[in-house]
């Protein structure tokens, strides 16, 4: 499965550390879903099982979730659906399957920045933070744009707003395939929240469409769909769009357009 | 490395190389009933149950079964034989090698969905392919299985 010299299962992050940072081949063992599939040479394969990373724990602001959480865990658990309704459950659903879903963990997916990552694009939206060992407590977004970390990813952070709407969407050939886009549209009391994924470059926030919605919430009472055709339409301006086999770069703006405006809608209904 | 682990709730010790994956292992020491298709965690082929839930063990490293129980389709018992015999009813089990995996993931939704719909037995079973079939008759199969399995 993986080209692996050493096996071990340090029993605290700090002998994880030392062991990581003692050679650049030693490499740290998440969910391995992804990491099987690469042909590094493992000097010492690190693993995190033993570390009591695998929780959920509902704080009063927000939800932590330990990087070694499954992924089917983390969608199904009580706090992430009583807090954040299905936009967590809706953009796991289509990970490969269920068996998939129970090998794979959170802090895989999050710290491995995958530009096809359902789960990072739903996060994003949710402004979600993350805990590293030595780097300390950051958001996900400066994460996504900062240079490759020498570092252990140790949970995630995702704030709570109690009347938050959330709406999480995806395009894909099959279903359980790679998507070829993703898109999650978020609003709380900060305002709206857009991120896409799958461009098919990690996911990003559209930070003109959204300073442009959460303006005319300041000024206009309401929200029109006028104003939330003009905000889909920013998206696709603002953020770059590329092609790969799963889709072209045009075909992606339109799907972006189409999935935003969904969003948009479904969250802004009734307010 | 040596791990103690229970397979099919006989408890092994089992010698286990660093980047082994758990199916690999299975399979070494025989359970051979334990297949292996994509090698890449898509194909479903491979899943067991680890400590009761569906897992990849394409995809698992080995010895993280260390302390944890296995369960092969050979440790489903009477269960798996039945809706076995529901697949094959149906024209559903045609090569056979999808089978194992296919059953194990079958039995875990019976555990988790109360009365699934059709669309959700497709969903759950999303991860396990079958080149052969084409999915209509293990529908049907799963259907009649799950409603015999009520009045059982």
């Amino acid at each position: 499965m993986l080209n692996m010299k050493k096996y071990v299962a340090p029993e605290t992050l700090q002998d994880a550390w030392s062991l990581y940072s003692t050679n650049p081949n030693n490499v740290i063992l998440g969910g391995c879903a992804f990491l099987r599939l690469g042909k590094k040479k493992i000097a010492t394969g690190i693993d995190l099982c033993n570390l009591g990373l695998d929780y959920i724990k509902d704080h009063e602001d927000y939800v932590e979730v330990g990087a070694m959480t499954k992924i089917s865990a983390f969608a199904t658990h009580k706090h992430i659906t009583q807090n954040f309704k299905n936009i967590l459950p809706d953009c796991v659903e289509n990970i490969v399957g269920v068996s998939f879903r129970n090998t794979a963990t959170i802090g895989g997916s999050v710290f491995g920045r995958y530009g096809f990552s359902d789960i990072v694009t739903a996060l994003l939206a949710l402004n979600a933070e993350i805990e590293l060992y030595k780097g300390g407590h950051m958001t996900l977004s400066r994460y996504l744009k900062a240079p490759p970390k020498f570092d252990i990813l140790t949970a995630i952070r995702i704030p709570k707003d109690k009347d938050g709407r959330y709406h999480y969407a995806s395009m894909r050939h099959s279903s359980g395939d790679f998507p070829m886009l993703t898109t999650a549209v978020c609003r709380t009391d900060q305002g709206y929240t857009l991120s896409v994924g799958a461009r098919p470059l990690r996911a990003q926030k559209a930070k003109k469409a959204m300073a442009y919605l959460n303006d005319i919430l300041k000024t206009a009472e309401q929200v029109g769909e006028n104003h939330l055709q003009m905000a889909s339409e920013l998206v696709c301006e603002e953020l770059s769009f590329g092609s790969n086999m799963r889709a072209k770069e045009a075909y992606r703006k339109h799907l972006c357009k189409v999935l935003i405006l969904r969003g948009l809608k479904e969250v802004s209904n009734g307010h | 490395m040596d791990i103690r682990t229970m397979i099919n709730e006989e408890t092994r010790t089992l010698e286990v190389f660093p980047g082994e994956s758990l199916a690999a292992l299975l399979r070494r020491y025989g359970y051979l009933e334990v297949r292996t298709g994509c090698d890449t965690g898509s194909c479903g082929l491979c899943t067991v149950w680890m400590d009761g839930k569906p897992i990849l063990s394409c995809s698992t490293l080995a010895a993280r079964a260390a302390g944890h129980s296995i369960t092969t389709i050979k440790g489903v018992g009477k269960e798996g034989e039945n809706l076995a015999k529901f697949l094959v009813a149906e024209g559903a089990d045609q090569c056979g090698y999808c089978s194992p995996g296919f059953i194990m993931t079958v039995l875990s939704m019976k555990k988790e969905l109360k009365n699934p719909t059709e669309s959700a037995i497709k969903h759950y079973l999303n991860g396990n392919l079958c080149r052969c079939t084409g999915y209509e008759g293990q529908t049907r199969a799963i259907k009649k299985w799950l409603v015999s399995s009520k009045g059982a």
